[in-house]
């Protein structure tokens, strides 16, 4: 094995380009639209475009993203988000596998909004099924989904406050965070990519203290939130970074095929919660936050007022919860319960079959689409017939949403850069699969 | 003045000789060698490499969180710049684009450095056995590897404790050895 | 979603460029001849179907033609939605790029290119987004390996030691 080399002829030109930065001389008049005050000495001079590369290490990139800046002086002129540095082949793996394994495999794809990738895998599934889903597995999947929004959300906040300076508000969203977390792990077991929702229901039922732990949550969440609001929302540093930066209109944020806070923040109220309600969320009372410029200051009051929504979602789930079910009956899908394979041949059967070949599924597509914390997350699977899938596309909001970063970023400073790169939310796990 | 055992003020050991002296010494001072107290106060100020991929890094997070608090060991200066961290602590899948960029990492590392390699997918390829990812062992030296998908803050923890243990039994860690181990050198196509 | 009915009424405006109507669990699907891609979302445009929601491949191997995209359209003002998809043969895999009229298509058309191997004709900068850019092969195709390593369990492995010795 040859030991590494810095250059040489042996490198292809992409290898090459990757290791050097490019400066280029332009004329002053081919450089429009300078902000900031005309300033007359300017005209004599040639100005740079400096083309920088942002990551794939960088302590703000959110993840493995890689931006490579054109910048004039200050000023960004151009971005290039490049992506691909934690793909991880997530498609072709559940190609492999069957239906049932594939669920913990398409959960690690949006690694913040783990139930939200299950629930749209498993959502197209049951279409394709054709399997109802118990009312009370509806409700279960509903107060998971909603839990899991808030911790998502707390952990953007967690973040961007961290981008734009602020330490502390890092460590008091983990900890509510880690007061959720303690909740999926009575529910489920795990904390993170729990497994917890399967094809028809969830895969167990709820354990007897997780309704007054969450009833406690849910007392504190919203005065927590208030202190977040308290910290942040009058904040000079605050008000000054985002307020007024980086706006893009409605228009061509749907041209650029973008959805969930950033679409609401620009005052078009689309969510799929509302407009396509799926698994019950219709039977629940709740508003959606809409923004009216569409700056990074309203994408961050979207979100903060999102969880108190959330909040009252789940409230109002486990008030209402039912009885019933937590997976559907139907045993050619869903394992029978243990008690049963003592006694019955059938449920031994059927236990069989389920775990070593699984449930065929009928040959067909179906595009299933959720409303996830990003926007909306679809589900495309392709079943041939057989015990494995064809071909699954998880239609990711962060991957199409990545998009709107360079138009929303063009002629404002670097620091609104990192700002706005801070309120688009980018997941790289969803962006890359 | 020395009179005796009545004595206040500063010096009142000055009247001890002896195996007195001697007692008196060892219990109020700690003598070590040079190399141990340099790994004690190594292992106990870590810079940890703010580098996280996916999954992993929000439990890395949580570890560094409130609850859970790597800051207790003194490990809580998370460092952006390769340069001024000596732990780098891979949280995530390694992709084959990213893995080149974590080797040019690892070696902007000021020497001594050690890695932990957190979770499954970094340690072997993890749920992911597929042509997208390379454990972290082909490229470089790890370690630590810490089991996991993801692994708890606790687990994470563990795997911290344990590094600790290693660096303040062993100050020297053959780490030199192990920098020039063979089969993780950077492989570039065509040359 | 449009019924069977509104499906097979929007099929017969478009004419010779649509080969089939699927009606499957309540989802509307128009299967087109590629070369007619612009058109036909232009006019599903002009029906309402004004939000391009996804733009993916799906390889369909080993029936030919074997690579198809799919574009999946969505009606925000009536909530309704149509998928368009269209095949294209391994050894001529070109289409149309709808980029121009939907900038959403960008990336995704560069997604599609990457791992199935679809060369987008018109799309200003189609170089591949997931895999390095000097890879070689397109991962998400049927016959492209999964690749990965051979886990060896501990028994295993030292039977295999044994046998190298």
């Amino acid at each position: 094995m040859s030991p590494p080399e810095a250059e040489g002829p042996g490198l292809s030109a992409y290898r090459r380009r990757e290791q050097s930065i490019t400066l280029s001389r332009v004329e002053e008049s081919e450089i429009k639209g300078t902000p900031g005050d005309g300033d007359g000495d300017r005209a004599e001079t040639t100005d740079e475009l400096l083309t920088l590369n942002f990551g794939p290490h960088h302590p703000a990139t959110h993840g493995v993203l890689r931006l490579l800046v054109t910048l004039q002086g200050e000023i960004v002129r151009d971005i290039k988000p490049i992506v691909g540095y934690v793909h991880t082949g997530i498609e072709k793996t559940a190609e492999d596998k069957a239906y049932w394994k594939v669920i913990p495999i398409v959960e690690r794809m949006d690694y913040l909004a783990y139930y939200f990738n299950a629930m749209a895998y498993v959502g197209a599934v049951e279409a394709l099924l054709e399997v109802e889903v118990p009312t009370r597995a509806q409700y279960l999947r509903v107060i998971h989904l909603e839990l899991n929004r808030i911790a998502s959300h707390l952990i953007w906040l967690g973040t961007s406050a961290l981008d734009l300076g602020s330490t502390s508000i890092f460590l008091y969203c983990l900890r509510e965070r880690e007061m959720i977390l303690d909740l999926f792990e009575m529910s489920s077991g795990a904390r993170m990519h729990t497994r917890y929702f399967q094809v028809g229901g969830v895969i167990e039922d709820i354990p007897a203290g997780f309704a007054p732990k969450l009833r406690e949550f849910l007392k504190i969440m919203p005065g927590r939130a208030d202190e977040y609001g308290a910290i942040l929302n009058s904040n000079e540093i605050v008000l000054q970074r985002l307020r007024g930066t980086c706006p893009l209109d409605a228009q061509t944020l749907l041209g650029l095929g973008v959805t969930g806070p950033l679409l609401r923040a620009a005052g078009n109220p689309w969510d799929l919660r509302k407009a396509a309600p799926y698994s019950s969320y219709g039977d629940f009372d709740f508003k959606i936050p809409v923004g009216t410029v569409g700056d990074n200051y309203d994408r961050y009051a979207v979100r903060l007022a999102e969880i108190y929504e959330s909040v009252k979602i789940v409230g109002q789930a486990l008030d209402g919860l039912p009885e019933g079910p937590h997976i559907t009956g139907d045993r050619k899908v869903a394992l029978p319960p243990r008690h049963e394979l003592a006694t019955s041949m059938e449920a031994l059967i059927h236990h069989f079959k389920l775990v070593t070949e699984g449930f065929r599924v009928p040959p067909g597509e179906v595009y299933h689409p959720i409303e996830s914390p990003r926007g909306e997350l679809g589900c495309f699977i392709r079943s041939d017939g057989s015990a494995k899938p064809a071909r699954v596309h998880m239609r990711d909001p962060s991957f199409v949403n990545l998009q709107a970063l360079a138009p929303m970023a063009r002629g404002s400073y670097i620091a609104d850069m990192i700002a706005t790169t801070a309120m688009l939310d980018p997941i790289l796990g969803g962006i890359d699969r | 003045m020395l009179r005796g055992s009545a004595i206040e003020g500063p010096n009142r050991s000055a009247h001890l000789e002896g195996t007195e002296l001697e007692s008196y010494v060892e219990e109020r001072m700690l003598t070590t060698t040079l190399d141990q107290a340099i790994a004690w106060a190594r292992s106990n100020s870590f810079f940890p490499l703010a580098f996280g991929l996916a999954c992993c890094a929000m439990e890395q997070f949580h570890a560094a969180g409130p609850r859970m608090d790597i800051g207790r060991f003194g490990w809580e200066a998370f460092r952006a710049s390769p340069r001024q961290s000596d732990l780098i602590i891979l949280a995530g899948r390694v992709s084959i684009k990213m893995a080149p960029i974590i080797r040019r990492l690892y070696d902007q590392m000021l020497e001594p450095k050690w890695a932990i390699s957190m979770g499954a997918c970094c340690s072997s390829m993890g749920v992911f056995n597929n042509y997208a990812l390379v454990p972290a062992d082909k490229f470089m030296p790890i370690d630590v590897h810490v089991p996991g998908c993801p692994p708890r803050p606790e687990a994470l923890m563990h795997g911290v404790l344990k590094l600790r243990k290693m660096v303040q039994d062993d100050p020297d860690m053959g780490w030199r050895r192990r920098y020039d181990a063979v089969g993780t050198e950077e492989i570039i196509p065509g040359a | 979603m449009p019924d069977a009915t509104g499906l097979e009424l929007i099929a017969h405006d478009l004419g010779d460029t649509v080969l089939e109507t699927v009606y499957f669990r309540e989802r509307a699907t128009l299967a087109i001849d590629p070369r007619g891609i612009r058109q036909t979302l232009q006019h599903l445009r002009g029906l309402g179907y004004t939000f391009l929601a996804s733009v993916h491949g799906v390889d369909h191997y080993p029936e030919e033609p074997r690579l198809g995209v799919c574009y999946e359209l969505l009606d925000m003002g009536s909530v309704d939605r149509i998928t368009v998809k269209l095949r294209v043969p391994c050894d001529a895999p070109r289409v149309a790029s709808v980029s121009e009229d939907w900038p959403t298509a960008n990336h995704q058309e560069r997604e599609v290119y990457d791992m199935f191997g679809v060369v987008f004709d018109g799309h200003p900068d189609l170089r591949r987004i997931l895999m390095p850019e000097d890879y070689e092969g397109h991962p998400q195709r049927r016959d492209f390996p999964i690749g990965g390593e051979p886990v060896i369990f501990t028994l295993d492995e030292a039977r295999w030691l044994e046998s190298r010795e």
